[in-house]
């Protein structure tokens, strides 16, 4: 056992063993961690080191490549997610992309309700707008927004397309968000929003991020990950990862030796 | 002496400069101008007999035509029957042509390296290089021989379909590339089905792309004539029964000229036919422009 690699009682997700391979180059190796619910997570390390495969692998996005093959369990509330209806997994876990993405042909109305419409559930006008409010709400858009709902969402700023994808995901209620590098297209003061963002909505949601900004890490992050070759080097505390870490290997990452 | 030498050198690389500058600019014009020829000819020739009644009117018969040459009068009638006839079977070539090509490219842009994708494009590729004869060829061996058993406007609209269908499949595998493979990505990462995925956000965002493969495709069978002789035959009456031989805009130039009476119809048949497919030209190109 890795000394290394803190142990979460009661974890919301709980990784065991995963690897991910595309073709014959494994790039996540034999990674078990256990991640601890309302909190923020952020997978560290330097580029090409795994961190945003392992993220995909969490809602089965690898599975629409041929070439990208895993092992290994992951658990959901104690389900297997394997065993789950990916379509089922993908609602429970919302999922953030490195440049923002909204759905260029939609308006910002339809770009947060597209989660409902494009899977055909029917509702009342009433409900769509009320989770539509809610989901902007939440992510400090609504204010910005609430006149110009039936614009494109592809005409607001790139920060503020950004929260919109994250509203997006957040109108299913998931149980985690997936954020792969959310800030880093975007400027410093749109980064901070996003920040302020997700400390807030960690309690409601837990929250996994694939950065490889180590000051943004320390800021909002309660549990960090280090990776370094695909392999899970260190977990804890970030406080204490970031004060006193305790691989070698960490340390260097962190001090600037490399990265 | 040096300083004298450059200047000599800078006075020679302007020369030349002009001399290509104006290459350049005949070149260009010899590539226009055939078109700018053929539509000041066809203008020429052709205004006269254009008039409302010429899109309304069916074909006159060769006696009518001669009977107002000889009085120095327009020939009657028009083309009704071709125009409908054209606009029967491209509509029933689309109907056929889009909803495959499509699904085709779909499939050519979700299976980029398998063998079977590979074989699918190449064959297209080939396909798109049969002469359109051989397709008409083939269509009356099939469908008038066996399934019309007789000359028929669905004859005609399968050879035109099968033209259609390999610029419909690449134009939609190349647009489909052209979106951003994250904007999949995220519609699956919301749990919606690839299905819906494909018609609810990467159809409507390739839209402007799919209509431009789908009007370029149609603006270039609009003018066959070939694969049309040996299947849809012509006809002197409107017909709607895709069952029975039906006239074209192409199929009428081609009767015209082998009826002496009728040569000056052809001038006016070719100007519509050319403003038709200019127009499907340019609104491809506005669409494709939009998109940008």
């Amino acid at each position: 056992m890795n000394t290394n690699i803190l142990q979460v009682k009661d974890p919301i997700l709980s990784i065991e063993n995963l690897s991910v391979a595309y073709d014959k180059n494994v790039a996540v190796k034999d990674v078990s961690v256990g991640i601890k619910k309302n909190n923020v997570t952020a997978i560290m390390g330097p580029s090409g080191c795994g961190k945003s495969t392992l993220l995909r692998a969490l809602n089965r996005l690898h599975e629409l490549y041929e070439n990208i093959h895993t092992t290994g369990t992951v658990t959901l509330n104690g389900e297997d997610i394997f065993k789950m209806s990916p379509i089922k997994l993908r609602r429970k876990t919302g999922m953030v992309f490195q440049r923002p993405n909204p759905f260029p042909t939609m308006s910002i109305y339809d770009n947060v309700i597209a989660g409902y419409k494009l899977n055909g559930i029917s509702q009342k006008k009433q409900e769509r707008d009320e989770i539509v409010e809610r989901s902007l709400r939440d992510v400090a858009l609504w204010d910005e927004v609430k006149d110009s709902l039936t614009k494109k969402g592809t005409f607001l700023s790139g920060g503020q397309q950004q929260r919109l994808c994250i509203a997006r995901a957040l109108a299913f209620n998931p149980e985690i968000i997936l954020l792969d590098e959310p800030t880093s297209a975007l400027d410093p003061v749109a980064t901070s929003k996003i920040e302020d963002l997700l400390i807030t909505l960690k309690e409601t949601y837990t929250i996994i991020m694939v950065t490889h900004n180590m000051s943004q890490a320390a800021r909002i992050s309660d549990y960090s990950l280090f990776m370094y070759l695909g392999e899970l080097v260190e977990y804890g505390k970030t406080k204490n990862m970031f004060t006193n870490p305790q691989d070698r290997r960490t340390e260097e990452y962190l001090t600037g030796k490399f990265g | 002496m040096k300083v004298v030498s450059e200047i000599d050198n800078i006075n020679s690389r302007i020369r030349k400069d002009r001399v290509f500058l104006g290459l350049v600019v005949l070149f260009s014009v010899i590539t226009v101008s055939p078109i700018i020829l053929i539509i000041s000819k066809l203008i020429e020739k052709g205004y006269k007999q254009l008039s409302f009644g010429f899109l309304i009117e069916k074909t006159p018969d060769t006696m009518q035509a001669m009977a107002a040459i000889a009085n120095n009068e327009l020939i009657p009638g028009g083309i009704v029957n071709g125009i409908l006839g054209t606009v029967l079977m491209v509509v029933l070539a689309s109907v056929f042509a889009i909803p495959v090509g499509i699904i085709t490219g779909v499939y050519l842009y979700e299976n980029q390296e398998k063998w079977m994708a590979n074989l699918t494009r190449s064959i297209s590729d080939i396909l798109q290089g049969v002469p359109s004869i051989v397709l008409g060829l083939i269509s009356y061996l099939w469908v008038v021989k066996h399934v019309t058993n007789g000359f028929s406007a669905m004859a005609g609209s399968f050879a035109l379909g099968i033209m259609m269908l390999p610029m419909i499949v690449r134009s939609t595998e190349e647009t489909l590339k052209m979106i951003p493979q994250t904007l999949k990505e995220a519609g699956l990462a919301l749990g919606i089905p690839y299905w819906r995925v494909l018609f609810g956000i990467l159809i409507p965002t390739g839209f402007s792309g799919l209509m431009t493969g789908i009007l370029l495709a149609v603006s270039r069978v609009i003018g066959e004539t070939a694969p049309l002789m040996l299947t849809a035959l012509g006809s002197s009456v409107i017909n709607t029964n895709i069952a029975k031989p039906t006239s074209a805009i192409p199929l009428l130039i081609w009767e015209f000229y082998n009826d002496p009476n009728m040569v000056d119809m052809i001038w006016s048949s070719s100007l519509l036919l050319m403003i038709i497919v200019l127009a499907f030209n340019l609104t491809a190109k506005q669409v494709a422009a939009n998109r940008k």
